[in-house]
C-alpha cells in the first residue's frame, strides 16, 4: 500500500484540441477510500488512467510513495485496477482467474493457493472455484474482477472504474458493502470512480468532485453536502442538488426578487453587498400553510411524488425553489405556500465560488 | 374457439415461397437428378438402364478415386496447417491503433486482401507464368539459386507450388477473420492483462486466443470446403499432372462427368463426395453452436 501524488498531471487525447484532464494535483493517502465524482466525460477515468499507468500523463508526475513512477509501464507499476465491465478470463477456472495476478508475478504455488483462498471466501467465490469462468453471471464475474484486484498483497492501490455499472440495483448494494467489508481487512488505498454521488458518498472517506478535466472540490461526504466550494458541486450532490438562485446582498439580509431573508451571523459578517447567488438545500428550505417571521407567499409551480417524500417545487417572484416536504403537508399546484429559508443553511456564492 | 385464441393466418406462408423456389432450383432439383442419375446406366437420352448400387459399389472400388481421395485430404490438411498459423500470425502483427483504424491499417488490409480478388483460373494463369523456369520470376529465380525446379515434371515440385499458390490465395481471408476478430477484442481487456502482469505469450493464450475461436472455427470450415473442392488453380496451373500428382477429387470427377459422358458413374461419385464435406460441416456447426449456448 502506498500514499498516492499526483503533481500537475494533465491530459489530451490525441486529435482533440481541449485537455480531457486540466493540470491536476491529487495526493491520496495510504490505506484510505476515494472516490472520482464527476458526471461522464469529466476526466474521471483520465485520471485514474495515469495513476495506473494504462495513459501517459502529457505532463506532471505521478509518485508512489514518493518514488516518481510516471515513466514505468502498468505491469511494473504495482496497481490493481477493476473496470467498467468485468474483465475475466473465460477460458480460465474462478481459481486460475484469482491466481492470475500471482502467478504472473511468480509467487510460489502455495503462498498463491493460500492468497486464493483467502480471497475466494473474502468474496464469496469460495464455492464457484472450480467453475469455469465463462458461465458465471455478470455480478459474479464482477466479483472475480474484484478478487483479482485485491489477491495481491503488495499492490500501491486497488482503482476501481465504476466497477457497479453492469451489476444489477440489488446486487450493486451488496457489492457495495462487500465492498467496504474488503477495505475494513484489508485496507488498501482505493480509489473508486463513479458518476454516482451515492455510491461515492457511502464508499469514500474523502470524495474528489471533478467537472470538465478539473478537481472542483475535495472533501468528506459531509462536506460536500453542507459547504459546496462551487455552484456545481451544490447542485451536482444531493437528489435534486442545491437550490441556487440570484440574489442581491445587503449585509446583515439578502434579497431574493424583492423579498428579504435574514442571514446568519457568519455570513452577515462578511459584510458583502451586490449581486450574488442563493443557495439552499431542498431538505433544509421550509414551507408552511402559516406565515412565520422571514418567510415568504409563494406559489406552488410543482408536486412530484416519491412515495415517502414529495418534492414541491414553488415560484418566488420568478425564481424557483425545490423543496422536499416528508410530512402531512398535501400542497396542491397553484396554491400559495410560505416559503422560509433557515439562515443558518443558507449558502452564498460569487461568480460560481462559495463565499467564505 | 375460445376468445383468446390467437387468429390464424396461413398466408404468410406466401412469404417464404421465393426461398422455396430459390433452394428447389438451386440444390434440391439438381440434387435429386444427380440423384436419379446414380442409380441409372445412361447409353442415350431415351435408353436408360436401372442399376441400383452398382455404380457406388464400383465407384469405391475404384483405386484412381482412392488415390486422388488420399491426395485431397492431404492437400486440405497441409493447406490448413499453413493458412492458419500463417494467417493468425500476420494478423497479429497487424496494427491496431486504440480508437478506430488507422491509415496504415486500412492500407495493409486492402494490400493483403489482393489475392481475394483475383479470379480463380487467373491465379492459376499468374502462378504458372510465375512458376516459368524461363520468364517467371518464381522460378527464374530458383534456377539461378541452383534449384533443379520444374512443376511440370516433378511431382513434388508440382505439389509445392500448389500449396504455395492456394497459401498465396486463401491466407488473407484467414488474416481478414482474425484482424477482424481481434479489433472486436475491448481495450479493456489488455488493461486488465497489463495490470495483471500477463506476458504477451499470456495476453495471446488468454485473452486473444479464446476470443479468436469462433471467427478460428468459421476459417476452418470455409478453408476446409474450399480446399476440398479446389479445382480451378491446380488445374489451370498444373493440369492435374504430372502424371495424376496433382488430381484432386474435383477434376477427376470432371473428367468421369464431362470428358467421358460417364453420367451414372459421375453421380454416384458426387453423392460419395458430398458425404465427408457434409459430416465436417455438421461436426463443426454443432460445435459452434454449442460454443455459444454455453
Amino acid at each position: 500500500m502506498a500514499t498516492i501524488e499526483l503533481s500537475g498531471i494533465c491530459h489530451r487525447y490525441p486529435g482533440t484540441p481541449d485537455f480531457a484532464l486540466q493540470p491536476t494535483d491529487v495526493t491520496c493517502e495510504d490505506g484510505q477510500t476515494y472516490a472520482l465524482l464527476g458526471p461522464s466525460g469529466c476526466g474521471k477515468t483520465t485520471l485514474l488512467g495515469t495513476i495506473s499507468g494504462l495513459l501517459r500523463p502529457a505532463a506532471g508526475r505521478v509518485l508512489f510513495d514518493g518514488r516518481d513512477v510516471t515513466q514505468l509501464e502498468t505491469r511494473q507499476r504495482n496497481v490493481a485496477q477493476v473496470f467498467q465491465f468485468p474483465v475475466v478470463y473465460d477460458t480460465m477456472s474462478v481459481y486460475d482467474n484469482l491466481a492470475f495476478p500471482l502467478r504472473n508475478r511468480w509467487l510460489a504455488p502455495q503462498d498463491v493457493d493460500e492468497r486464493v483462498r483467502a480471497i475466494a471466501v473474502l468474496l464469496d467465490l469460495d464455492t464457484d472455484l472450480k467453475r469455469r469462468a465463462r458461465g458465471l453471471p455478470a455480478d459474479a464475474k464482477q466479483r472475480v474482477a474484484l478478487g483479482r484486484g485485491l489477491v495481491r498483497e503488495d499492490v500501491a492501490a486497488v482503482l476501481l472504474d465504476e466497477p457497479l455499472t453492469a451489476v444489477d440495483p440489488k446486487t450493486k448494494w451488496e457489492l457495495r458493502s462487500k465492498l467496504r467489508e474488503v477495505h475494513a481487512e484489508l485496507a488498501p488505498t482505493l480509489i473508486y470512480v463513479t458518476h454516482d454521488q451515492n455510491e461515492a458518498l457511502t464508499v469514500a472517506d474523502r470524495v474528489f468532485v471533478m467537472n470538465a478535466g478539473r478537481i472542483v472540490q475535495e472533501g468528506t461526504p459531509q462536506e460536500l453536502f453542507e459547504h459546496p466550494a462551487h455552484t456545481f458541486v451544490a447542485r451536482f450532490i444531493g437528489s435534486p442538488g442545491m437550490n441556487i438562485v440570484a440574489c442581491e446582498l445587503a449585509g446583515a439580509s439578502v434579497r431574493v426578487a424583492g423579498r428579504a431573508f435574514s442571514l446568519n451571523e457568519r455570513a452577515a459578517a462578511l459584510g458583502a453587498r451586490g449581486s450574488a447567488e442563493l443557495g439552499v438545500r431542498p431538505e433544509l428550505a421550509r414551507l408552511g400553510e402559516q406565515a412565520v417571521p422571514d418567510s415568504h407567499a409563494a406559489r406552488v409551480v410543482r408536486v412530484e411524488d416519491f412515495g415517502r417524500h414529495r418534492i414541491v417545487t414553488v415560484d418566488l417572484g420568478g425564481e424557483r425553489f425545490a423543496v422536499k416536504v416528508a410530512d402531512g403537508l398535501l400542497p396542491r399546484e397553484g396554491t400559495s405556500l410560505w416559503l422560509s429559508l433557515p439562515a443558518e443553511h443558507i449558502r452564498l456564492f460569487a461568480n460560481g465560488e462559495a463565499l467564505r | 374457439m375460445s376468445p383468446h385464441a390467437k387468429p390464424r393466418n396461413e398466408r404468410a406462408w406466401f412469404l417464404v415461397l421465393p426461398v422455396c423456389v430459390l433452394v428447389a432450383f438451386n440444390a434440391l432439383i439438381p440434387l435429386m437428378t444427380v440423384v436419379n442419375y446414380s442409380v441409372q446406366d445412361i447409353v442415350s437420352p431415351d435408353q436408360r438402364v436401372f442399376v441400383g448400387w452398382e455404380w457406388f459399389k464400383s465407384v469405391l472400388r475404384d483405386p484412381e478415386l482412392h488415390a486422388a481421395f488420399g491426395r485431397q485430404v492431404l492437400f486440405s490438411v497441409v493447406v490448413l496447417a499453413i493458412e492458419l498459423p500463417l494467417g493468425l500470425s500476420v494478423a497479429l502483427c497487424l496494427p491496431r491503433g486504440p480508437g478506430g483504424s488507422t491509415w496504415q491499417a486500412s492500407l495493409c488490409t486492402v494490400l493483403i486482401a489482393m489475392p481475394l480478388l483475383v479470379p480463380w483460373n487467373v491465379v492459376g494463369t499468374i502462378w504458372q507464368v510465375f512458376a516459368r523456369t524461363d520468364i517467371g520470376l518464381g522460378g527464374a529465380v530458383l534456377t539461378k539459386l541452383g534449384v533443379d525446379y520444374n512443376y511440370a515434371l516433378d511431382p513434388v515440385h508440382a505439389w509445392g507450388t500448389v500449396v504455395v499458390m492456394d497459401v498465396w490465395h486463401w491466407t488473407p481471408l484467414v488474416v481478414l477473420l482474425c484482424y477482424a476478430g481481434l479489433r472486436a477484442i475491448p481495450e479493456t481487456y489488455y488493461g486488465a492483462a497489463a495490470v495483471d502482469g500477463a506476458s504477451r505469450w499470456a495476453v495471446f493464450r488468454y485473452i486473444e486466443l479464446p476470443r479468436l475461436s469462433g471467427v478460428l472455427t468459421i476459417g476452418v470450415l470455409l478453408r476446409f470446403m474450399d480446399s476440398f473442392v479446389i479445382y480451378t488453380e491446380p488445374f489451370v496451373l498444373t493440369g492435374g499432372g504430372p502424371g495424376s500428382s496433382t488430381t484432386f477429387l474435383s477434376q477427376h470427377l470432371s473428367t468421369l462427368a464431362v470428358g467421358q459422358f460417364d453420367l451414372g458413374r459421375a453421380s454416384a461419385f458426387s453423392l460419395i463426395y458430398f458425404l465427408p464435406i457434409l459430416i465436417v460441416c455438421y461436426v463443426f456447426y454443432t460445435l459452434m453452436t454449442r460454443e455459444e449456448r454455453s
